[in-house]
């Protein structure tokens, strides 16, 4: 197939068709309408739901709602529009009902800006809501890595009844890339075993979070935890650059991990034996694979468009072996490749050792 | 020997969790009484609200799941727009839809969504304990407005069913009372036209049921009838404020 010219979040949405999405429910927030606004002209003449809710809240609500019917559904949003719609997404957690979630961040707190951001990192991966849950998180770098990951993510989302959000930054979705479109898959039919659809000729089912005995509530957790720690040992994705021989390594993820990708190679330019590290799931954290790669290493440097979110990760996988800087511009300053390699410049003499090639 | 009642079928046979007197086991019949009488039990989907009738999942014989505080409007509408073909309500309070879910009902009225809302007003929190709802009649005292509702502190009770009226996406608003067998007649007849607006494709039915809370009116059972008649209905009073032409007089 041939490889067209995409706009990231006109992309996402396509891709999110053609994954067997059938119903959206957003609303307009920047910088991701475009996605919503294709889903507006998409999804109806698929005969499929599109429907633009009258808040965050009510759209999570919905895909909620239409989730519980066993369907494909998804939202998509910015940063103070994933603060409402966590809510929604912890009792969707809670009721284990499977959905997917965009959110292409943006700068904040607060209002903020609509420049592009990492910022939503603790949000996405640590307290997406209230009580006890992670949802799996995947961070796409370029414009077909966030279809690729897009086209997976029902897969995903419904195989472990996990909710599944796709976060990239303002200029992932704002951005345009080649990108070649997977084909168009053929809806579901079948409805899963949990699925609300009135019941003809079977008992009722219930979709529900509340569990009033707090042991049949711990129980319930235990179950949620023990999913948890089998996405954990098995859900682990990354990619890597110049890894093998890696003395310094770079950590960064989405687009930041491209310009650190620069930085690696004009360090090896200038003789550092530099390497890249991209966690694709930012939860589960690929802990396992950087664990593997630690003993070589003589420095960590983590680059993230936030005040340091996903460097304490990396810092409790290191621990004190060796120094982890933090290089982060907030507030949707994008750091360039020549302060990259300036850090690492610094990391290098920090450590004392540095590697002559 | 003729039955002449019995329990309905799509009721479970369960002692509910509601205090003596409380309007919502009226509510659950009639609502299970409508559904069994439609003949959609089959294909009938209940969205539970955040409050007192949190349960209700327990009681209705139906597929059920259950909202966030306020959210079952919203819920309904991604259940409806997936599955037009079945029928879906919301059963709500007056905390849970007239307060934290105001958003929601306003706008699920505004887009017509064809599902029926089953909203019980009893003018407090009765879950939590007995606070101040937006329902409260003004002068009513409860834990979070000791004095009595004060209009300059506490603004005014709300009249949903009349307020949704003016809005075209409405099918079917009305407001019953279950302080009498005669006024339970007439609340299942209402609850039926909000049905049938959903099975008609009419647009949105809401019906407002007035129901006892004797636990935090601190009243008997007894006396909590006497107080919807005497406090509750000067300021909600009964009526269809919309009716659907399709709907017939």
């Amino acid at each position: 197939m041939a490889r067209e010219l995409w706009k990231g979040n006109e992309a996402l949405a396509e891709a999110a068709v053609r994954a067997g999405a059938e119903a959206f429910f957003g609303y307009p927030i920047t910088p991701q309408t475009e996605l919503l606004e294709y889903m507006a002209r998409r999804m109806p003449e698929l005969g499929r739901t599109f429907l633009q809710a009258e808040s965050e809240v009510a759209a999570i609500h919905m895909v909620y709602g239409a989730a519980c019917a066993g369907v494909r559904a998804l939202s998509s949003s910015s940063s103070p529009g994933i603060s409402l719609m966590q809510e929604g997404l912890s009792y969707l957690a809670g009721s284990e009902v499977p959905c997917v979630l965009v959110d292409i961040m943006r700068g904040g707190p607060g209002l903020g800006n609509i420049q592009p951001s990492q910022s939503d990192y603790f949000q996405l991966t640590r307290s997406a809501g209230h009580g006890d849950f992670h949802p799996l998180v995947l961070a796409p770098a370029t414009v077909q890595e966030a279809v690729d990951l897009m086209y997976g993510s029902f897969e995903l989302a419904f195989g472990w009844r996990t909710l599944v959000i796709l976060a990239g930054d303002g200029t992932l979705g704002q951005m345009m890339e080649p990108v070649e479109m997977p084909p168009m898959r053929a809806l579901a039919v079948e409805r899963p075993d949990w699925a609300l659809t009135g019941a003809a000729g079977r008992p009722p089912r219930v979709i529900s979070s509340l569990y009033l005995d707090a042991a049949e509530l711990e129980e319930s957790n235990l179950r949620l935890q023990a999913k948890l720690r089998q996405m954990a040992a098995t859900q682990q994705r990354w990619e890597g650059f110049c890894v093998e021989d890696a003395d310094y390594l770079v950590v960064a993820f989405g687009t930041v991990a491209r310009i650190a990708q620069s930085a690696v190679r004009a360090a090896r330019r200038a003789g550092i034996r530099a390497g890249l590290f991209r966690p694709v799931t930012l939860w589960p954290y690929p802990r396992q694979p950087l664990e593997a790669i630690c003993p070589q290493l003589r420095g960590v440097l983590v680059v993230e468009m936030n005040g340091g979110q996903m460097v304490e990760d990396v810092r409790c996988v290191v621990r004190e072996r060796v120094p982890v800087r933090f290089l982060g511009h907030l507030g949707g300053v994008i750091p360039m490749p020549d302060e990259i390699e300036a850090e690492l410049a610094q990391l290098v003499s920090l450590s004392g050792r540095a590697a002559l090639s | 020997m003729e039955t002449i009642y019995r329990r309905p079928a799509l009721l479970a046979d369960l002692p509910t969790h509601y205090c003596p007197g409380c309007g919502h086991g009226t509510v659950h019949r009639l609502v299970a009484e409508t559904i069994e009488g439609l003949g959609i039990g089959s294909r009938t989907i209940c969205v539970a609200p955040v409050g007192c009738a949190v349960l209700a999942y327990k009681y209705f014989v139906l597929d059920c799941c259950v909202a966030a505080h306020g959210r079952a409007p919203a819920m309904a509408t991604g259940l409806k727009r997936v599955l037009p073909d079945r029928v879906v309500f919301t059963y709500q309070g007056d905390g849970d839809l007239a307060s934290i879910g105001g958003n929601e009902i306003l706008h699920a009225a505004l887009r017509g969504e064809p599902i029926t809302v089953i909203f019980v007003n009893n003018g407090v929190y009765g879950m939590t304990g007995g606070q101040m709802a937006p329902t409260t009649p003004l002068g009513m005292r409860t834990t979070s407005s000791p004095l009595g509702r004060e209009p300059r502190q506490q603004g005014y009770p709300i009249q949903l069913p009349e307020l949704l009226a003016t809005l075209p996406g409405v099918a079917y608003a009305a407001r019953r009372s279950t302080h009498s067998v005669a006024e339970i007649r007439r609340a299942r007849q209402a609850i039926e036209r909000a049905f049938t607006a959903q099975l008609r494709g009419l647009g949105l039915g809401i019906v407002e049921l007035l129901g006892a809370c004797p636990t935090n009116w601190q009243v008997s059972p007894g006396e909590a009838l006497e107080f919807i008649q005497q406090v509750m209905l000067p300021v909600y009073p009964l009526g269809e404020f919309k009716v659907a032409a399709e709907l017939g007089a």
